[in-house]
């Protein structure tokens, strides 16, 4: 994936390192090897490859990563946008993914 | 915490949920390996009749249902047999793989929720969850050739194992009340599930352990990798934890996203042909004809453009914003049939006909962001602040062009 980058600087993730209790489930879960495990912590290594997928964060045991995770196309944020997040949809027959 | 892997349902851009029997576990479905009849014209209906000889019985047959053909047999377990499946591609399951690429039938193309088993598995053996969208099933069990495994289908309500994660419908919950109606507990006597990595954005591990008393490893993320997975004793290497997102994945998207056009070309090639009329003598049907026959063939270039090639050239394309790729594509495609009508068309029409599919190929490849396994939302959303005001504008600045050249008699 190291020829797919996306925008920098604009992924919602948080990370409390000082939370962390070093299980190493996030750096298992994540598809793009955001976190990696070195001396019991996980160290964010590389923030701007996640996609908000939000798997590390609801594995995570001590909370210490929040996310907002969410769907990345078009079609669901303009409905987001008019009708508002709470009631966001693709429209039509909605299989996109 | 136990709230956290209650994951509020998500919606999104994923097939919709079409689960007439949305009460997960309480309901008792047709049994797993079988699925509703619904016979046409009573093929077998010669059968007894005409001389010809009457065909074996068929043990597994039940009225109203008919068996799937990647069923090989039937194990007994304790709560009801247990179906075995081929790993070998059938006939059927090309076909069905074929339409669900193409879109068609692809939000029912699921199997029946419930244990499986593939080749001769013991209480030792290891047990598979995956989604019962079929396609999700067929991956798993194809790359199952040798191994003796039970298979855990968990009712995705036909969606795939990561859209459905992500729609919080592959959950904790989800997955231990599977594991209770199969009553797996009596059936092995491991207490682990293997589950697919991308599941992982919707289900919590600790939440099974919690609930089912099972444990969780994260299997790889791609089944071709499941093998090698369960030979190294279940350590996946780092490249079985990578998503991909190679030239075949991408181009398997494109009939998807060609699909999602119908609707709007409804709408907007009458109005293209409409604004291609407007001229010197208010509306000229010849010009609406001639000149939006012109385009018709720019919007045909816009979507191959930015539905097409920008997907299938996605990592070649200059810029990290979809926008800019999707435009960038748009002018080549722009540049071509200004190359092709050159001397039939006015410089004014070649500059309209480029902006519009310039515009038009930005916003489509805009789209394909939602079906990409590495676009983040709150990235799109920024990329799609300060596009759409340009595309919009493009758009605009093109039928005000073209119309222009439609006054100026070219």
């Amino acid at each position: 994936m190291e020829d797919f980058r996306y925008l920098p600087g604009a992924t919602s993730l948080v990370y409390d390192k000082e939370s962390c209790v070093g299980c190493g489930s996030c750096a298992i879960v994540c598809p793009h090897g955001v976190f990696v495990m070195n001396e019991k912590k996980a160290h964010l290594v590389d923030k701007d490859g996640c996609m908000e997928c939000g798997a590390c964060a609801l594995n995570c045991p001590t909370e210490a990563i929040r996310v907002t995770p969410g769907v990345g196309c078009a079609a669901y944020i303009i409905s987001g946008w008019i009708h508002g997040k709470e009631n966001a949809s693709c429209g039509g027959e909605g299989d996109c993914c | 915490m136990s709230t956290r892997f209650a994951r509020q349902t998500m919606t999104s851009c994923c097939p919709e949920e079409k689960d007439p029997f949305p009460s997960s576990c309480t309901y008792q479905k047709a049994p797993a390996g079988l699925k509703a009849d619904f016979p046409i014209f009573g093929g077998d209906s010669s059968a007894c009749c005409g001389g010809q000889t009457p065909k074996p019985d068929f043990p597994h047959e039940k009225p109203g249902y008919r068996l799937w053909g990647f069923v090989e047999n039937f194990l007994p377990a304790p709560a009801s047999p247990v179906p075995r499946v081929r790993s070998q591609m059938s006939r059927e399951d090309r076909r069905g793989t074929l339409f669900a690429r193409l879109g068609i039938g692809r939000n029912s193309y699921r199997i029946a929720p419930g244990l499986y088993a593939i080749g001769a598995p013991d209480a030792q053996s290891p047990v598979m969850v995956t989604a019962n969208y079929k396609l999700s099933f067929d991956f798993l069990r194809f790359h199952l050739t040798g191994v003796n495994a039970w298979i855990l289908v968990v009712n995705t309500r036909g969606i795939n194992v990561w859209c459905a994660a992500g729609k919080g419908i592959f959950s904790a919950q989800e997955v231990a009340c599977r594991v209770q109606a199969a009553r797996l507990v009596d059936i092995v006597t491991h207490r682990r599930l293997v589950l697919p990595q991308l599941s992982a954005t919707g289900v919590s591990a600790r939440g099974v352990k919690k609930l089912c008393g099972f444990e969780v490893v994260w299997g790889p993320v791609h089944a071709k990798h499941i093998k090698e997975f369960l030979d190294k004793q279940m350590k996946a290497t780092p490249d079985m934890r990578r998503v991909t997102f190679t030239l075949r994945e991408r181009v398997e998207l494109i009939p998807v996203e060609l699909g999602h056009m119908g609707k709007p070309t409804l709408y907007l090639v009458p109005a293209l042909f409409l604004l291609s009329g407007v001229g010197q003598g208010i509306f000229s049907v010849g010009s609406a004809v001639s000149r939006g026959a012109t385009v018709l063939l720019a919007y045909i270039l816009a979507i191959a453009a930015g539905a097409v090639l920008a997907p299938a050239l996605l990592p070649w394309l200059p810029g990290r914003a979809f926008a800019v790729k999707g435009a960038v594509i748009g002018a080549a495609a722009g540049a071509l049939l200004s190359a092709l009508f050159a001397g039939q068309l006015a410089w004014l029409e070649m500059l309209a006909l480029t902006i519009f599919i310039m515009a038009a190929s930005s916003y489509l490849t805009m789209n394909f962001t939602g079906s990409t396994p590495y676009t983040s939302p709150s990235g799109v959303e920024k990329e799609m602040r300060k596009a759409i005001p340009v595309q919009a504008l493009g758009a605009l600045a093109a039928v005000a062009l073209w119309v222009s050249a439609g006054f100026m008699g070219s």
